[in-house]
């Protein structure tokens, strides 16, 4: 697979600078944020936290080639979990008026981490048994933790049982959003670029003959397993103090499956154009607002549409790569 | 004891329907090495289609029911076909996630056209009584007939299609596209038919699912086929999917466990999950299934 072998030039020269850009562009926009028209804001967020997502699962399913269904399931842990830390910890530390700025951030951040760790952990629980399996066995098994994932959540009380948790703080802001986004794109992007991520891509090309070479495939599954867990679980937090309620519902199969049909639209394994993906699915369903009657019935014939035209992704102008 | 029986006869008649949907499954499965995730909405459709007929029939008669079931039949064998010629008879050949993905596209699109208020709209519909209602009690296990038809029927279409498998020619080309669809077509077999020939099977014993599956939980909405469409497709998986028979047994046992495990009174509100669960667990120790073949992986 010569044409997944980026030269250094293709890259962006020197991808901690651009890290670095992207996130004043996001401390910018955060800054600007009272300027910019509110519904435009939440449209951009709706985009960040699917590009989280998308590029996330992107370094599973694209880069690492294993099949995975569950990922709203992951976003739902981070979700509860995160949630569930503000929501006891900020009326405590702050009072029923909200904290100052610096406290309310630290503590977001907190949260978040939290959250994360809590989707990395889920992920590695999962994964250590189900990445045993290829194919449309590990999807399928993947798509059944999801949903399990999913009955837990409705049936344990303290977060809310069935009908969610409410009332979450308003914490997330365009800025926080665009910065994990960064951080998500920047990680995911060193890590498969990285010497040792060139094992994800070997994995997925040819797992024995990674496994001839010496690789463990097991051990790389498993870690892009963890760290797409990971950024799931930060675009749950994110998600949740954007929306504010969350209910076990909101991450189930049609969820995970939202963000699949972002990496198989976007090409997968294909970072920029998993973003384009990420940004046009997201602005889709707004631009098709005015047809609302229609809109489901539109998207899913794009969908298949897009599939019977472009098999390779949207975004791939490379040559067709075929399973 | 009485409740053990009692709880069986309800799971064998869940388990019956889930085997009629995981057939669809692991047929298409046989052929074309792909899930088709649109078949828990030929489901859905073949649901609607006995609702939209039984409507206009009287209710409670045994010709009746039959219409119903035979109207609702032909509708997703025709709707099975035509998905399959529009739509992925242009992919075979490409990645099986684009397939995937079209597939998920698909059952979409089923679900959104039938969501649409001119078409059904979201409210869940009564579904009418078109079959005789009547209860019986076998040594104080209280059996409804709507239960006895969804069991009878379930089995005279899994005999007929277990026939149709092994005892014609069509079966036989089916069975040959399954094993190697190049030698296969090189003796003769006319791929493209035996292929739309076995979505025509698999999609009409669906539609057959939907409307025994309606008849017992007597409502119908657009969303409805995508809890047992899942759980068939685990059904499909748990008996080694590509194995007809496999299927059939899957489907029995997925029924029963979940049946009883929503008996239980303190694990019922874990039933959705339980399903999966045993599918984790089977895939873990024998990734075939239970009546599955070990295909081994060339290099």
């Amino acid at each position: 697979m010569e044409s997944k072998v980026q030269s250094p030039k293709s890259g962006i020269p020197g991808p901690h600078l651009a890290l670095v850009g992207a996130l004043l562009v996001a401390g910018g926009v955060g800054l600007c944020s009272d300027w910019i028209d509110p519904y435009h804001l939440d449209v951009l967020t709706n985009i960040g936290i699917n590009v989280i997502l998308a590029v996330s699962l992107n370094l599973v399913n694209g880069h690492t080639g294993q099949f995975s269904l569950g990922h709203a399931g992951f976003m739902s842990v981070g979700a509860y979990l995160a949630a569930a830390v503000t929501l006891n910890l900020a009326p405590r530390l702050f009072g029923p008026d909200g904290g100052a700025a610096g406290p309310t951030a630290l503590l977001f951040l907190g949260a978040l981490l939290a959250g994360g760790l809590a989707a990395a952990l889920a992920g590695l629980l999962v994964g250590v048994p189900s990445l045993r399996l290829k194919g449309d066995y590990l999807a399928i098994v993947t798509l059944g933790f999801g949903q399990i994932i999913v009955v837990l959540f409705q049936n344990f009380e303290p977060l809310g049982g069935a009908l969610g948790l409410n009332g979450i703080p308003p914490y997330t802001t365009v800025g926080w959003v665009l910065a994990w986004a960064a951080v998500a794109v920047f990680t995911v992007g060193c890590l498969v670029r990285s010497t040792y991520g060139r094992g994800f891509l070997a994995v997925r090309d040819d797992e024995v003959a990674a496994a001839a070479l010496g690789l463990d495939p097991t051990r790389y599954k498993t870690v892009a397993f963890v760290v797409g867990a990971f950024f799931a679980g930060i675009a749950g937090g994110l998600y949740a103090h954007f929306r504010l309620t969350i209910t076990p519902g909101g991450f189930d199969f049609t969820k995970s499956i939202e963000i699949v049909v972002m990496v198989i639209l976007g090409g997968m394994g294909n970072t920029l154009g998993v973003i384009l993906a990420a940004v046009l699915l997201t602005l889709l369903p707004e631009v098709l607002r005015p047809v609302a009657e229609y809109r489901m019935i539109l998207y899913s014939l794009l969908l298949i549409g897009l599939m019977l035209v472009r098999p390779q992704g949207l975004f791939c102008f490379k040559r067709g790569r075929t399973n | 004891m009485q409740e053990f029986l009692q709880q069986l006869v309800n799971g064998l008649s869940l388990g019956a329907i889930y085997a009629l949907i995981a057939l669809g499954y692991t047929m298409v499965y046989g052929v074309l090495r792909f899930i088709n995730f649109a078949h828990s909405e030929v489901f859905m459709v073949g649901a609607m289609t006995g609702w939209a007929v039984g409507r206009q029939l009287p209710q409670g008669t045994w010709w009746g029911g039959l219409v119903v079931l035979g109207a609702a039949m032909l509708v997703c064998a025709l709707l099975g076909m035509t998905i399959e010629r529009l739509v992925y008879r242009p992919l075979r050949g490409t990645a099986t996630l684009n397939v995937l993905i079209t597939a998920i596209g698909v059952s979409l699109l089923l679900q959104s056209v039938f969501q649409h208020p001119r078409v059904f709209g979201a409210t869940p519909q009564l579904f009418p009584p078109v079959f005789p209602e009547r209860n019986f009690a076998l040594g104080g296990v209280a059996l409804s007939s709507n239960q006895l038809v969804v069991i009878v029927v379930a089995a005279l279409l899994m005999v007929g299609l277990e026939l149709v498998v092994h005892r014609t020619r069509l079966g036989m080309a089916m069975r040959a596209v399954a094993l190697n669809p190049q030698a296969a077509q090189l003796v003769g077999v006319n791929i493209n038919a035996v292929i739309a020939l076995t979505f025509a099977l698999g999609s009409a014993l669906a539609g057959a699912g939907g409307v025994l599956y309606a008849l017992n939980y007597p409502t119908v909405e657009p969303l409805m086929g995508v809890m047992p469409g899942l759980k068939a497709f685990v059904a499909a998986v748990l008996g080694g999917i590509g194995s007809i028979p496999g299927a059939a047994l899957g489907g029995l046992i997925l029924g029963t466990v979940e049946t009883f495990v929503g008996g239980s009174a303190w694990l019922s509100t874990y039933k959705d999950a339980i399903a999966f669960a045993v599918l984790i667990l089977i895939l873990l120790c024998r990734p075939t299934g239970l009546l599955g073949r070990v295909a081994p992986e060339k290099v």
